[in-house]
């Protein structure tokens, strides 16, 4: 790792009068195209180390294509093509380039998915997944981080006497909390929520929500939702977007009590959207 | 009123007519299935009441002979089933790989869909065709001769595709969300693959390499082809009991027939008395097969119970 110093990208955040942070990731005039269809323009903007940042924005907008350049999963498919750079920090990574192998990106930056998806494996195996990707094969570690992760996504009373279950056997919202342990079993420096409350009932919506705002202390979060209040309920900084475009990004409170843009208030007034 | 209850009496007989097509279309639809169905069963039936008598332990464990009442389907019966484990033991390595390259890694390009499109005609190609393939090629070219071996390989390239369907058909019916569950974690397409991909597919790929087999043991025309014998008297070495490690394969090598070969040497014979034998021989291969499909009806049951989605 380059010990170069991460850039205070402060300037949105002290404009607003919010909380002077430091960059974890910075998007530079990032470009995706699906094909010949680009679905996202030129977007430029910061990712605050352990805060939260929501995406939002009306269907279509690109935000869940967006959070997809994080971890590469855009690289499964043939024909996407990405323009622009996503920067990691500290060590000044740009993850989009050819250069960088999308499994080294996925190892650092986890991800959980719009609908729970554990594998059809037990409950202890889809936590400890990550680890043996990663080649540990020692009984009495993979325990502990297993455990670790588990008390992380608040599941580890739940479900301590049953570890080897089958993970279909959880209720849904269990079943994200377990997805949640899994990508933080390894302990990635970013983790990219899809819209991961969109499946699940307000009670289980309620428990991820708070599980997200216990997870900042320790993870850098970036969030896609289409529900505004969530947005509102769990991030320090939101980004609205629209048709691939980014609108406006600043400081949640800002966005949602005053926001600079027009667009934007009608957004998120519902005028529009 | 009055037009209201002219209103709803003209459609009333609007719908009533329209139901008729109900009707005649169920009864069209019914008289199809039975065709297939009766046919069956009146085959089936005739095949019960000619074979049934002749069924007895004697019969599956004698050889064939020129007495009608003392021959037996040892020989067949055997045979069939060595050579469905040489069958088995090229169909499912090659097919499955196959289908695996093919959803999992190959590029999309005209030459992968070319790849393709020649794999479903594959399983169009009359097995005759094979048979043929095979005598030049196992048979002559590599000199494999009219054994086992060459059998297992030809009956193996002819259910080929539809194992390669099948794999295909059974990794696609794993949700994207999973497999894209798998590569967030960083998994490799390897990994990815053995710990994901291939355990959750294999309900169904064990039910195409069943189905498939199924077909393959009633195959006549090509294990004629590559010259099957039709009388045979003997059992070729069990199967891994001989010398190590060379001898261990020698039953691969033995001449052998198959149950179908057997049958149509009986019904070939002008007394009434072998057609009886015939019919009993049928019989027990129905029954093979029907209990090939009831395993994979049963892998797939089992298997899936613990995938849902």
């Amino acid at each position: 790792m380059v010990g170069t110093p991460a850039p205070e990208i402060a300037s949105v955040a002290a404009a607003a009068g919010g909380p002077v942070a430091t960059a974890k990731s910075e998007t530079k005039a990032l470009s995706f195209f699906y094909g010949g269809f680009q679905a996202l323009k030129s977007i430029s903007m910061p990712i605050y180390e352990k805060k939260v940042t929501a995406l939002i924005g009306p269907s279509g907008c690109g935000k869940s294509t967006y959070l997809r350049c994080f971890n590469r999963m855009h690289d499964l498919y043939p024909g996407n093509r990405y323009e622009g750079e996503i920067m990691l920090y500290p060590d000044n990574t740009n993850i989009l380039s050819p250069g960088v192998d999308p499994i080294e990106v996925r190892m650092r930056i986890s991800m959980v998915f719009q609908k729970p998806n554990p594998f059809p494996k037990s409950i202890y195996e889809n936590v400890a997944y990550g680890l043996r990707v990663r080649g540990e094969r020692k009984r009495g570690l993979l325990d502990e981080r297993v455990e670790d992760a588990l008390r992380s996504a608040a599941l580890w009373d739940e479900v301590k006497n049953r570890l080897s279950d089958l993970a279909f056997n959880l209720s849904g919202g269990q079943q994200q909390r377990l997805c949640i342990a899994r990508a933080l079993a390894t302990d990635p420096e970013i983790l990219l929520f899809d819209e991961p409350t969109s499946a699940l009932d307000p009670i289980a919506t309620a428990s991820i929500e708070q599980l997200i705002a216990e997870l900042k202390e320790k993870v850098t979060i970036l969030i896609v939702t289409h529900n505004m209040q969530q947005a509102a309920r769990v991030s320090d900084y939101t980004a609205y977007m629209y048709l691939g475009e980014l609108i406006e990004f600043g400081v949640t409170d800002a966005i949602f009590i005053k926001p600079k843009i027009k667009q934007t208030e009608d957004y998120i007034t519902g005028r529009f959207g | 009123m009055s037009q209201q209850t002219a209103r709803l009496e003209s459609i009333r007989a609007l719908i009533a007519a329209h139901k008729r097509w109900d009707l005649v279309f169920a009864a069209l639809g019914l008289l199809a299935l039975m065709v297939g169905v009766l046919t069956f069963v009146a085959l089936f039936a005739q095949m019960v009441v000619e074979g049934a008598p002749r069924l007895s332990w004697d019969f599956l464990t004698s050889f064939p002979s020129r007495k009608p009442d003392q021959a037996g389907i040892l020989s067949a019966w055997v045979g069939s089933t060595l050579v469905m484990i040489v069958t088995a033991a090229t169909a499912v390595p090659l097919g499955v790989g196959a289908g695996v390259y093919l959803e999992e890694y190959a590029p999309r390009n005209w030459m992968t869909d070319l790849i393709e499109i020649n794999v479903t005609n594959l399983a169009g190609v009359p097995s005759i065709v094979y048979g043929l393939l095979a005598l030049g090629l196992f048979v002559y070219g590599f000199g494999l001769g009219q054994s086992i071996l060459t059998a297992g390989l030809t009956l193996g390239l002819l259910i080929l595709p539809v194992v390669i369907v099948a794999t295909r058909e059974a990794i696609r019916s794993i949700p994207a969300i999973i497999r894209e569950g798998a590569y967030a974690l960083g998994a490799t397409k390897w990994q990815t693959t053995s710990h994901h991909i291939l355990p959750y597919s294999t309900p169904g790929i064990m039910t195409g390499v069943i189905i498939g087999m199924a077909r393959a043991i009633g195959e006549t025309a090509p294990v004629i082809t590559i010259g099957a014998l039709t009388f045979i008297a003997f059992l070729p070495a069990a199967p891994f009991t001989g010398d190590p490690p060379a001898g261990l394969l020698d039953w691969v090598m033995s001449p052998f027939t198959v149950m179908p070969i057997q049958m149509f040497n009986w019904t070939s014979r002008p007394e009434a008395a072998f057609h009886h034998n015939a019919a009993a021989a049928g019989l027990v291969l129905v029954l093979m097969t029907l209990s090939m499909n009831a395993l994979a009806i049963y892998i797939r049951y089992r298997l899936r119970k613990t995938l849902k989605w």
